[in-house]
């Protein structure tokens, strides 16, 4: 699929270099209390690729997702040792600016969770709040991030109906837009299409293909087969630990450690 | 006796239970409107009292509850919503938000005479603002924080929690969220607390009594340093200190209260209605 509107997206004012990871974890410990959710994790996130956190219910992989935009910090409670570098810069470091970092990293949700506003006010909300674009340039903005996520031919003509009474894919790939109006270097998605049916979970696994050419992706996701198909690099977790992180293929079809070879051949999980 | 029977006898139990909640309800607003609406007429409501209040209108005490309330919701709005976003968005579960929560639901059980003892102890003699509409509106205003506070702050705990990581995960602060988002979807849990409140002040007698009222006043406050008629505490004054006062009168005085206190209610339930069918989830 390819749409001349995707190229006109800029990127980020700092464009991340080609060579340099996105995203450094460094011997990642976190806890909830007195629990340990990961357990000494490290990797390193390539930029303009898609990455994928595979492993059963409950094994840390939404915790680490939340753990590169900090936003485990809302939980009370919680308590982080190792470093995590996303761009470049210590995201856990005393003087870090959590909103400038959720303006880099964008997140995407389980459910499909827009605001209860119109389409055009749901992609123009944070312009609106940091009153970044007004009148002609917010349309311009609008249209721009409703045509990266394939809606805007759809939904152009109803911008002033309320987001909620688009259907599930529709409002996925709005919250999607939504957040591309915060232009964003890396995007997190966090298991995005399980309340999704086949149809729409391939258009917005074909949606991930056309944003990784200018966007860094890390979902995180129980479909392996998912996983498989649209992720260049996936690391497998289990009980807090990342077992093997390597390129997607090699996962899949020559995994080094036993326990990743059986969850891929479905012997739990 | 078969389950159906059973059924209709609890049926009809309830149902009649039911009646006789609203019951009083239908009977007082029939017996003031009754008795009360012959007294209604132009000059009723747009003259001051006269002979000794038997004759004339009620114009000066309707003007004065109205100020009475203004200042009241003027003041206790404010402090009530932002101490409700400070409860529900920023202080956590500690010593010093129980404390505060704790004083907040006794306070609302405070009878509303004490209210009217302690405004006059502290607005009218320590502060020396006198009886006066500042007087009388600050006692009212104490009078009404509480429900405001607990009314917005369950209007506030009622905005789903995804919609603030939402906000937060698109780079939006902690504060411009409560602002554009979670305010804003709180607005009609806030306006049902207010619209409580506004009808409470307006029909209190006892807390303007010692702080704002007078007994009779020819003319219109001049400043919020005025003192006031006000329609519960005149409604107070004709039945129970002027002799010989036509019944229609006292009535009618009532049924003036009554339809004032309707028209904001109505007023304020059609502008909930209107938030809450653009704004859903």
């Amino acid at each position: 699929m390819s749409d001349p509107a995707v190229s006109t997206i800029p990127p980020g004012d700092l464009p991340i270099p080609s060579d340099q990871p996105a995203v450094e974890v460094d011997q990642l410990n976190f806890f909830y209390g007195d629990f340990q959710a990961l357990k000494d994790i490290s990797l390193s996130v390539e930029p303009r690729r898609i990455t994928a956190l595979i492993g059963p219910s409950g094994c840390g992989k939404s915790t680490l997702l939340r753990s590169l935009n900090r936003m485990n910090d809302l939980i009370p409670g919680v308590r982080v040792e190792g470093t995590v570098k996303v761009l470049g810069s210590d995201i856990y470091a005393p003087e870090a600016d959590l909103v400038a970092l959720r303006t880099k990293v964008g997140m995407v949700f389980q459910r499909p969770n827009p605001f209860p506003l119109s389409v055009y006010e749901n992609v123009a909300f944070a312009a609106r709040v940091h009153k970044t674009a007004r009148g002609a340039a917010m349309d311009e903005l609008v249209e721009r991030c409703l045509a990266s996520v394939f809606l805007w031919d759809d939904l152009k003509r109803n911008l002033r109906k309320s987001a909620l009474d688009l259907s599930l894919e529709q409002q996925q790939r709005l919250c999607i837009a939504r957040l591309l109006a915060v232009v964003p270097d890396l995007l997190l998605m966090d298991e995005p299409c399980s309340t999704l049916d086949p149809a729409a979970t391939q258009g917005l696994e074909d949606l991930m293909g056309e944003l990784a050419k200018q966007y860094t992706i890390v979902i995180v996701t129980h479909n392996m087969q998912q996983a498989a198909r649209v992720s260049q690099d996936c690391g497998f977790m289990l009980l807090g630990e990342l077992v093997e992180f390597d390129k997607t293929e090699n996962i899949f079809e020559n995994p080094q450690d036993p326990r990743t070879d059986d969850y891929i051949r479905g012997r739990y999980g | 006796m078969t389950s159906v029977t059973k059924q209709k006898i609890a049926f009809t139990i309830l149902g009649g239970i039911t009646v006789l909640v609203a019951l009083p309800v239908l009977l007082i607003v029939g017996v003031i409107v009754k008795h009360g609406l012959g007294a209604i007429s132009w000059e009723f409501l747009s003259t001051a009292p006269s002979d000794g209040m038997r004759e004339g209108g009620i114009f000066p005490a309707i003007v004065g509850t109205c100020c009475l309330v203004v200042t009241a919701v003027v003041v206790a709005v404010p402090l009530g919503v932002f101490a409700a976003i400070f409860l529900n968005e920023y202080a956590g579960d500690n010593w010093l938000t129980r404390l505060v929560r704790l004083a907040i639901i006794n306070l609302a059980g405070v009878p509303s005479v004490v209210y009217g003892l302690f405004g006059l102890g502290l607005f009218v003699v320590v502060l020396k603002f006198g009886a006066s509409i500042l007087a009388g509106g600050l006692t009212l205003a104490l009078m009404n924080l509480p429900v405001i506070v607990t009314a917005s702050k369950e209007a506030l705990d009622a905005v789903p929690q995804t919609f603030r990581e939402v906000s937060l995960s698109l780079g939006v602060s902690k504060w411009k969220t409560i602002r554009h988002l979670v305010l804003p979807n709180a607005i009609p849990g806030i306006l049902t607390g207010i619209i409580l409140e506004v009808s409470r002040a307006a029909g209190e007698t006892a807390p303007i009594l010692f702080t704002a009222a007078a007994f009779y006043l020819p003319g219109l406050p001049q400043s919020i340093f005025s003192q006031v008629m006000a329609l519960p505490s005149h409604l107070y004054a004709i039945s129970t200190q002027v002799p010989n006062i036509s019944l229609e009168t006292r009535y009618g005085t009532a049924l003036v209260l009554l339809a004032l206190v309707f028209i904001v209610n109505s007023f304020a339930i059609f502008l909930r209605a209107r938030l809450r069918a653009k704004r859903r989830w």
